[in-house]
Formats: C-alpha cells, sequence, structure tokens
C-alpha cells in the first residue's frame, strides 16, 4: 500500500503552552484507506489536521503530501484536500445551496461539472428537498451532511475531517459512516479525528494520540486482539455493584474497570488471573464472562490502565433524607418562540441514585436540565427538589443542589485556589470548615501543583475536575452534572465517575446528562431524549433489552438508542 | 488572483451583509440618527438662561436695567426682592444665576463708582457659568454706557474689559459644522467596526479555517470582503450629505464630486484599519473594543470634529496628523461652508491616499492563509 501523506519528525509547540501539542510524530497514511486519528480533546488531532491541510507551521520536522510542502506548496496542496473543520465550516445565514455554490466557485467546479457533481451530493446527501433553506435552520446531523458535501465539491485526494460526529445523533453519525467508507471505496484517503473511541474500531488504520505524543499506530483490531482474554463481566452481582467494582479496582490483578449496566467490567493486567468473587463482594450467583475486548479496553491499557485508587469521597458518612424522591419532573415543557425544546418529560429521580439524560445535542437535554435545577423556567409543567418547587422556594431548593455546567463556568482570571475560596464563601461554609472543605478538595482532586495556575490557562481535565470540586464543597444532596466527561480522556472519565459512584453511596442523587451513549451504561436509570420528547424511560439493562434481534444478540447502547428512536417514528408515522 | 473566487467572496459576504439585520441598521440607521443628534441634541450655541434678579429696592434705575437684561434673548428674568427665595431655586439647578441690586445701586452706579453688582453663577457646569458671567458683565456695562449717555454725561473708563465671542454670532450655528463632521463619524464606524466584526465572526464560527483551506488566495479573500462594505458605506456617505442638505439646511458649497473623492479614500483607510484590528483580534467582543479603542475615539477626539484642536496641547495637535479622520473632518466642513477650497483640499487628498497606502501595505504584510 502507497503513502499518500509521510510526517517526520513533526513537533508544533504553541506559545502559551509548557507542553508541546504535537511531539515528534513519525507516520504514512495510506491512499485509499480510512485513518482514524483518535485521542481525547487537546491530544493534538486538530492541529495534526491542521498541519496537514497547511494552515499552521511545523516547528520540527516535515509532511510530504504527494511530493509537496503543506506551507510552501499550500496553493497547489488545496486543490488536492479538502478539509471540513469542527463545527463543519458552514454559514449559518447561506442557504444550503448558497454554501455549497460558494464551495464550488472557491474550487473552480463550473457549468455542466458543476451541475452533476451538485446532484450527485445532493442525491448523496439526502440534501435534495432542503436546498433553499438556510444552513443554521439545519439538524445537527443534516449540517453535517452539508459541511462533508461543501468538501465534497471537487473530488479531493485527501479528506481531512476533524470530528465530524461530535455531539451528532447515532442514526446521523451511521449514515456519516456509510458515506465515508463509500468514498474512501472510490478512491479518497480519509483521515476522521475524532474523540469516540468506538469510532477507531471502524477504521482500516488508526493513530492514537495522547497528550501529544503518538502512542499507536496501526490496525485497530490488532491493538485489541492484544487483550484477549484479559477482559471479563462480572454478571449476577447480587450487591451493589458500585461497591464490588470500588473493590476489584483496588485489587493487584485488576487494570482497568467501570459499570456497564447492571454488570461491571474488568481489564485484568497482563498474565493476572481474575480476582475471587467472593473478594471483591460480588455474592455467591455472581459469574465471570470472558468478553471481546474492545478499543476502549486497548487504549486504557496503552496509557497504563485506568483510575485505580479509592475516592476519599467513599468516608461512608450518609446523607439523611426525608423524602424518597429526590428530583420530581412533571410535564415540564418549554418553548422558545414557536419551537418546542422539551415536551411534556416526566419522570422521578429516587434518592441516591444516579439518572441519566442521554441524547445527542440538541435534543432537549440541557433544557431539561436547566428546568430541573431551576435555571429555566418551564413554559408549562413543574419541577421539584426533595419535595420543594423551584417555582415558590427556588433558593431553598438551590442551596441543596450542585451544579456543574457544560461550559467551563468558573472564573478564568482567577487562580485555582482562589476559585476554590470563591466558591466556599459563596456557600457559606463558615471560617474553619471552609479552610478545611477547600484543603479536601484540593487533596482529592490532586489539585495542589495547580494552585496558582489561572483557571482558564489549565489544561481540559483539571477545569472539569476544579469544576466538579466547585460543585460539591458545599456537600449537596442533589448532584447536577451537564456533560461533565465530555471530551475528556478515558482515565480521568473513569476518575469522575469514581468519585460520582462514592458519593453515592452516601445517599447523594445524581442527575447527569452525556452524549456519550455508552456513559448510560454507568445510569442506574435513563431518560433517551431526542427531538424535545423522552422517547424511553429504564435501566440501562431494560433500554438495551427492547433492541435484542436475532442479527443483534447483544446490543450496545447505541444500536438501543437507534432502535428506539425508529420504534418512536414508526408510532408517531402510525 | 482569479476573478471568480473573489466575485465568489463578494456574493458570500453581500448575502450576508443583506441578511444581517444589524448591518443594514448601522449602515442605514446610524447615519441619520448622528446627524439628527447633531443637528438637534447637541449644540454648543447659546441658549435661553433663567436668571433671578434680586432688587433691593426698587428705583427707575433697577427698572431700567431689568427691563434691558429682559430685552436680550439669553435670559429668561425673575425678580425678587431678597436673596433668599432664588438660592433654593439655584440650588435646585432652576436658576443659572442671580444678579443682586443692592439697596444703595442706583446711587453708586450714578456716581460711577465699581458697578455694586454681585452676580452668582451656578458653577455645576462651568461652561454654563463662564457664559452666563460674561453675557450679564456685558449686559450691565451697555446699560451704564447709555445711562450715561442719556445724561449727557461722557462715559466712564470701562469697568470691565470686553472680550467679543463667536457665540454671541448667531449667523454661525453649530449644527453646520457638527452634521458634516458626523459623517466621519458614520464612515469610521462602518468601515473599521463594521469589517472587524465581520472578520472575528468568521474566525469565532469557524468558517475560516474552511475558507483559507480552500485555494482562495489572500488578495482575493481582502478584496471580496472590503467591495460590499465599500458600497454601503459610500451609500451611507450619499444618505449622510442628502438628509443634511435637504433636512437640516445645513449649506453645500463645495463639489459634490470631490468630497465623494475624499470620502472613498477615507473608507479605505477605514476599512483597513477594520481589517488591521482584525488580524489582531479573532474575537468579535475585543474587535469591537479596539476599534473603540484605535479608530472610534481618535476620530471623534482629533478630527476638529467636536474638540477643537488649536485649544489643545502641541502633542495632541502633533498626534492629530495621525488620524485620518483629521484630514476629513477639514475637507467636509471646508465643502459644506466655505467652498472648493483648493488648498485645503488637495493636501486633505495626498494624506487620506497615503493613509490607505500604508495601511493596506501593512495589511497585505500581515495577511497569511495560515492560522498562526
Amino acid at each position: 500500500m502507497s503513502s499518500l501523506v509521510t510526517i517526520d519528525g513533526l513537533t508544533k509547540r504553541f506559545d502559551n503552552q509548557d507542553k508541546p501539542a504535537l511531539r515528534a510524530i513519525n507516520t504514512q497514511i495510506s491512499s485509499g484507506h480510512i485513518t482514524g486519528l483518535v485521542g481525547p480533546d487537546g491530544s493534538g488531532k486538530t492541529t495534526l489536521l491542521r498541519l496537514i491541510a497547511g494552515l499552521l507551521h511545523p516547528d520540527q520536522g516535515k509532511i510530504n503530501l504527494a511530493g509537496l510542502d503543506p506551507v510552501a506548496d499550500a496553493h497547489e496542496v488545496r486543490r488536492r484536500i479538502a478539509y471540513m473543520p469542527q463545527r463543519f465550516g458552514l454559514y449559518e445565514d447561506l442557504s444550503v445551496s448558497e454554501n455549497l455554490n460558494l464551495y464550488a466557485d472557491l474550487r473552480g467546479v463550473h457549468g455542466a461539472v458543476r451541475k452533476t457533481t451538485f446532484d450527485r451530493l445532493l442525491d448523496f446527501t439526502g440534501l435534495a428537498p432542503f436546498t433553499s433553506r438556510l444552513a443554521g435552520a439545519l439538524s445537527g446531523g443534516m449540517k453535517q451532511k452539508l459541511g462533508l458535501a461543501c468538501a465534497l465539491v471537487a473530488t479531493p485526494e485527501l479528506l481531512l475531517l476533524d470530528e465530524p460526529s461530535v455531539g451528532v445523533d447515532p442514526i446521523s453519525r451511521r449514515e456519516l459512516w456509510r458515506m465515508v467508507t463509500q468514498l474512501s471505496e472510490e478512491g479518497i484517503t480519509v483521515v476522521w479525528a475524532t474523540a469516540y473511541l468506538d469510532e477507531a474500531e471502524q477504521c482500516e488504520t488508526v493513530l492514537v494520540l495522547s497528550e501529544g505524543d503518538l502512542i499507536y499506530d496501526g490496525e485497530p483490531t490488532t491493538l485489541a486482539a492484544r487483550l484477549d482474554g484479559r477482559v471479563f463481566l462480572i454478571e449476577g452481582i447480587e450487591s451493589d455493584r458500585r461497591k464490588v467494582l470500588n473493590r476489584a479496582r483496588q485489587n493487584e490483578a485488576v487494570m482497568d474497570g467501570t459499570i456497564q449496566a447492571s454488570d461491571v467490567r474488568l481489564l485484568l493486567n497482563e498474565n493476572a488471573s481474575a480476582p475471587a468473587l467472593t473478594s471483591i463482594g460480588a455474592g455467591d450467583g455472581a459469574r465471570l464472562k470472558a468478553v471481546a475486548p474492545r478499543f476502549e479496553d486497548a487504549f486504557i491499557d496503552l496509557i497504563g490502565g485506568g483510575f485505580r485508587a479509592e475516592s476519599p469521597f467513599a468516608d461512608g458518612s450518609q446523607r439523611s433524607h426525608e423524602t424518597e424522591i429526590a428530583v420530581e419532573a412533571r410535564g415540564l415543557t418549554r418553548m422558545f418562540g414557536s419551537f418546542t425544546a422539551a415536551s411534556e418529560i416526566s419522570f422521578d429521580v429516587r434518592r441516591g441514585e444516579v439518572f441519566g439524560l442521554i441524547g445527542p445535542n440538541g435534543a432537549g437535554k440541557s433544557t431539561t436540565f436547566k428546568m430541573l435545577c431551576g435555571l429555566l423556567k418551564p413554559t408549562r409543567g413543574e419541577a421539584r427538589i426533595a419535595g420543594v418547587d423551584l417555582r415558590i422556594a427556588a433558593s431553598e431548593a438551590r442551596a441543596r443542589l450542585g451544579y456543574m455546567a457544560q461550559k467551563f463556568s468558573l472564573y478564568s482570571d482567577l487562580s485555582t485556589y482562589q476559585n476554590l475560596q470563591f466558591f466556599a464563601r459563596v456557600y457559606g461554609l463558615p471560617g474553619a470548615g471552609q479552610r478545611r472543605m477547600v484543603e479536601r478538595m484540593i487533596d482529592i482532586f490532586a489539585l495542589a501543583d495547580k494552585l496558582d495556575h489561572n483557571a482558564g490557562q489549565l489544561p481540559l481535565g483539571f477545569k472539569q475536575r476544579l469544576s466538579l470540586a466547585c460543585a460539591v464543597m458545599h456537600e449537596p444532596d442533589v448532584l447536577f452534572l451537564d456533560e461533565p466527561t465530555s471530551g475528556v480522556d478515558p482515565r480521568t472519565r473513569r476518575e469522575f465517575w469514581a468519585h460520582i459512584n462514592a458519593m453515592v453511596s452516601n445517599g447523594v442523587t445524581v442527575v447527569v446528562t452525556t452524549h456519550f451513549l455508552d456513559e448510560a451504561e454507568y445510569c442506574d436509570r435513563a431518560a433517551l431524549i431526542y427531538r424535545g420528547q423522552m422517547i424511553a424511560l429504564g435501566t440501562p439493562a431494560q433500554l438495551k433489552a427492547q433492541a435484542v434481534s436475532t442479527a443483534l444478540p447483544n446490543p450496545t447502547f447505541e444500536d438501543a438508542f437507534i432502535a428506539l428512536v425508529e420504534q418512536n417514528e414508526a408510532e408517531r408515522a402510525a | 488572483m482569479m476573478f471568480s473566487r473573489f466575485m465568489a467572496i463578494m456574493r458570500k459576504e453581500t448575502r450576508q451583509a443583506v441578511r444581517d439585520p444589524s448591518t443594514l441598521m448601522i449602515a442605514g440607521l446610524l447615519p441619520v440618527m448622528l446627524i439628527f443628534l447633531f443637528g438637534y441634541a447637541v449644540s454648543f450655541d447659546p441658549r435661553q438662561f433663567s436668571v433671578g434678579v434680586v432688587v433691593e429696592q426698587p428705583t427707575g434705575e433697577t427698572e431700567s436695567l431689568v427691563a434691558s437684561l429682559r430685552n436680550t434673548p439669553y435670559f429668561e428674568i425673575k425678580t425678587a426682592s431678597d436673596r433668599a427665595a432664588f438660592e433654593t431655586n439655584m440650588a435646585a439647578g432652576e436658576l443659572d444665576a442671580i444678579i443682586v441690586l443692592p439697596q444703595n445701586f442706583s446711587t453708586i452706579a450714578l456716581r460711577g463708582e465699581a458697578a455694586p453688582i454681585q452676580i452668582l453663577v451656578d458653577g455645576g457646569d462651568p461652561n454654563t457659568a463662564g457664559l452666563v458671567g460674561s453675557y450679564v458683565e456685558l449686559l450691565v456695562q451697555n446699560w451704564l454706557e447709555q445711562e450715561w449717555l442719556a445724561r449727557g454725561q461722557p462715559p466712564l473708563v470701562p469697568l470691565v474689559s470686553i472680550e467679543p465671542r463667536v457665540w454671541f454670532n448667531a449667523e454661525i450655528s453649530s449644527r453646520n459644522y457638527l452634521v458634516p463632521g458626523s459623517v466621519a463619524i458614520t464612515l469610521t464606524i462602518i468601515g473599521s467596526l463594521l469589517t472587524a466584526l465581520v472578520v472575528a465572526r468568521e474566525w469565532e464560527r469557524g468558517t475560516m479555517e474552511a475558507l483559507l483551506a480552500t485555494p482562495v488566495s489572500p488578495l482575493e479573500l481582502l478584496l471580496g470582503k472590503l467591495v460590499p462594505y465599500f458600497v454601503l458605506g459610500l451609500g451611507s456617505f450619499v444618505l449622510s450629505v442628502f438628509v443634511a442638505v435637504a433636512f437640516f439646511d445645513v449649506p453645500f458649497r463645495g463639489s459634490f464630486l470631490a468630497l465623494s473623492l475624499a470620502a472613498a479614500l477615507f473608507m479605505l483607510c477605514s476599512l483597513g484599519q477594520g481589517l488591521l484590528v482584525s488580524t489582531l483580534t479573532r474575537n468579535q467582543l475585543v474587535a469591537a473594543q479596539v476599534v473603540a479603542m484605535l479608530a472610534f475615539l481618535p476620530a471623534f477626539y482629533f478630527s476638529n470634529f467636536v474638540f477643537e484642536l488649536d485649544s489643545m496641547p502641541l502633542a495632541l495637535q502633533l498626534l492629530s496628523y495621525a488620524i485620518p479622520a483629521r484630514f476629513f473632518v477639514s475637507t467636509l466642513q471646508t465643502q459644506f461652508l466655505a467652498g472648493n477650497v483648493w488648498g485645503v483640499l488637495l493636501p486633505d487628498l495626498a494624506a487620506l491616499a497615503i493613509f490607505a497606502i500604508v495601511i493596506f501595505a501593512v495589511c497585505a504584510l500581515l495577511t497569511r492563509t495560515r492560522l498562526d
């Protein structure tokens, strides 16, 4: 297989960062393949794509793209490549056909060729009925397809896609994969950057980046196959599965562990044998079942294991509760003009439960979430926290809840320590208690090295840690977490869940939103939100069971989501 | 440079400008608003002052002085026999000044001793205070002279020295120079602010990255973005001149063609400043602040538009030569009020052309089709 791009000793630094964004990368991108560029946020994916597109100047090393240098021969390189940046590079105030025409003009596609290309692309993307609609009025999935169509107006040799599927609903994500696979069969070389580790499994080759280092370069199956015989599921757990996981994670033999619906998934160290199930308190009925390794297991193996320490929140302290129901949503509806962002959403969250609001971006998760914690007034319906109506006693209810916003919402220009101190004071913690709690948070979230750094300059994982610390300092009974693990690396994600699980064991109730569908596995119950409607509610096992078919005996959560959306649409059509 | 790529960018930019209500508001409404503001609301011409006259002992002389004060268009006069009543009014801001004519006013005044008049002015607004003081002194002086003449006696040595002020010249209304000057402000905002915001918006929304990854060249990108705003700016200019002349009766004595040429050159300077700002910042909020600091405020303060350069310290006067608006305002005011004065117009045009060339040269040097 010939290579289209050769990368040799590539290093890129940015002025405001101590660590290089990319360090001494050597690799080749084979022509005609789909190469997955995989890694968490901040690992260097976008920087690498920009360097290949000639949008950035390398500090050291060289990129050779079919004999051309992306910076020196920028003009020629840009004729041959197509690049779809994050958020698709669309003009939202231009219509679908105006966007296409703009890129066709810029790429010199005119006349009859343009007409046949447009017909083909509109057919390919299913956008033909929407040519006069403004791009801003398209759904996330349609925007993504239009972005792809704009990148494809002149058939490129190399197609660079920067996180094309982030936050997009799973159905559109599958369609996009189908389209890109077809392009690759037509001979186009594709580089697909993603933070979703499950997408890596669908690529022919993967480049795995972690903090600017290339930690794996090869076939994804080979990588996962290295872990054969090391991944197990503990089924039929009779006690609290979170406590089982907590004990298992501290076992010598275990490299990584996660909750998977009602089971616990373990990745063992090389040549280690599984811990005795009784020693981790799984109960007599529990069984160990070997399962196929996934790419995420391989990633954890590459970075040297998951989060193993015990969360200091697991101190056995118990919260007292007056009510059995911690959060109630009754017919929550929110309109923005004529658009219904959330419609008739009702559910109860029991105390000590992890409740997930799961759905793609724009489905209405955050709207529902904000109504639940009193940040947004419902058009209709009501929300209660521990029996208190938010419309009547919002501040009383708010004192009992902790909230971590989706966007980093701490003070960027204050240091880590100043942020902690500020929130401790805002929550009205008394003098000595205030100092003690700040010290405790610094200890739990390993913030000691970062105390003098401005919060805005922290790496993503630390920003998220600090946000969580500020949300839990006043020991709330109910914790609202809006996309807490979005974009963070798998190890930090596990650390977060270890803390969340520990707090839940103490009786804290957690409501969490996520567009990582597989995170629903960590919840006790989840509501699936799609186009403003709650289309399903149940335990992860129940939700997955609804998608079981002969073709799919073991559906993933994504399969379940797609099946439920299709069922819902069939019902609506009927 | 490929014409079809330039046209593609220009078409896109025009569509976006036309669809964005804020762009049209800035181009269409702002000039009219500014002209109304400077035509009606802001004025440096004297207004009527409220003055309280305290007459402690009415005599023929005090009556004649009060009558002559009443006869001027500048004062609205109230009288009282005691100062106390007026003091509260002045504290409440209802009176601008109090004139006290003491009991022995007639005797002293006609004896030729120093005028025994007390003038109390509200110093809260120093401008008004100074004006009222001068007016009253002048009027009392006139009245004294006339009293002396009426009695067939030679006038006394003037008690106060008198400075004639342009304020008194009713012929020159401040509207006539503020309205033309406001055109420069309009063009600064359209040129610098709109372009800087439009480019910053592309960075914020990530479309710039997609654009740069196509074969588009810096020149095509720059020109394609500038032309629509250039046209928009000239449209606002024509609108401004029309409103000024048709609705505010500001005289226009020069050549429209010459003024348009100056406007076109000034528009280029503004657009260039906007582009420079957008290369410095890729964020709309910062862009707006930088434009306000680097383009708008200097154009406002150092262009002779509102604040007279001649009364500024030398250093600031020298600084004004680095502000393109200074040259445009000078042409605007001359063209409107004086006519085609070539001695003013030619140096202004030359200065504006030099500014435009320098600014665009810097822009061209700084523009890259890369992100770093």
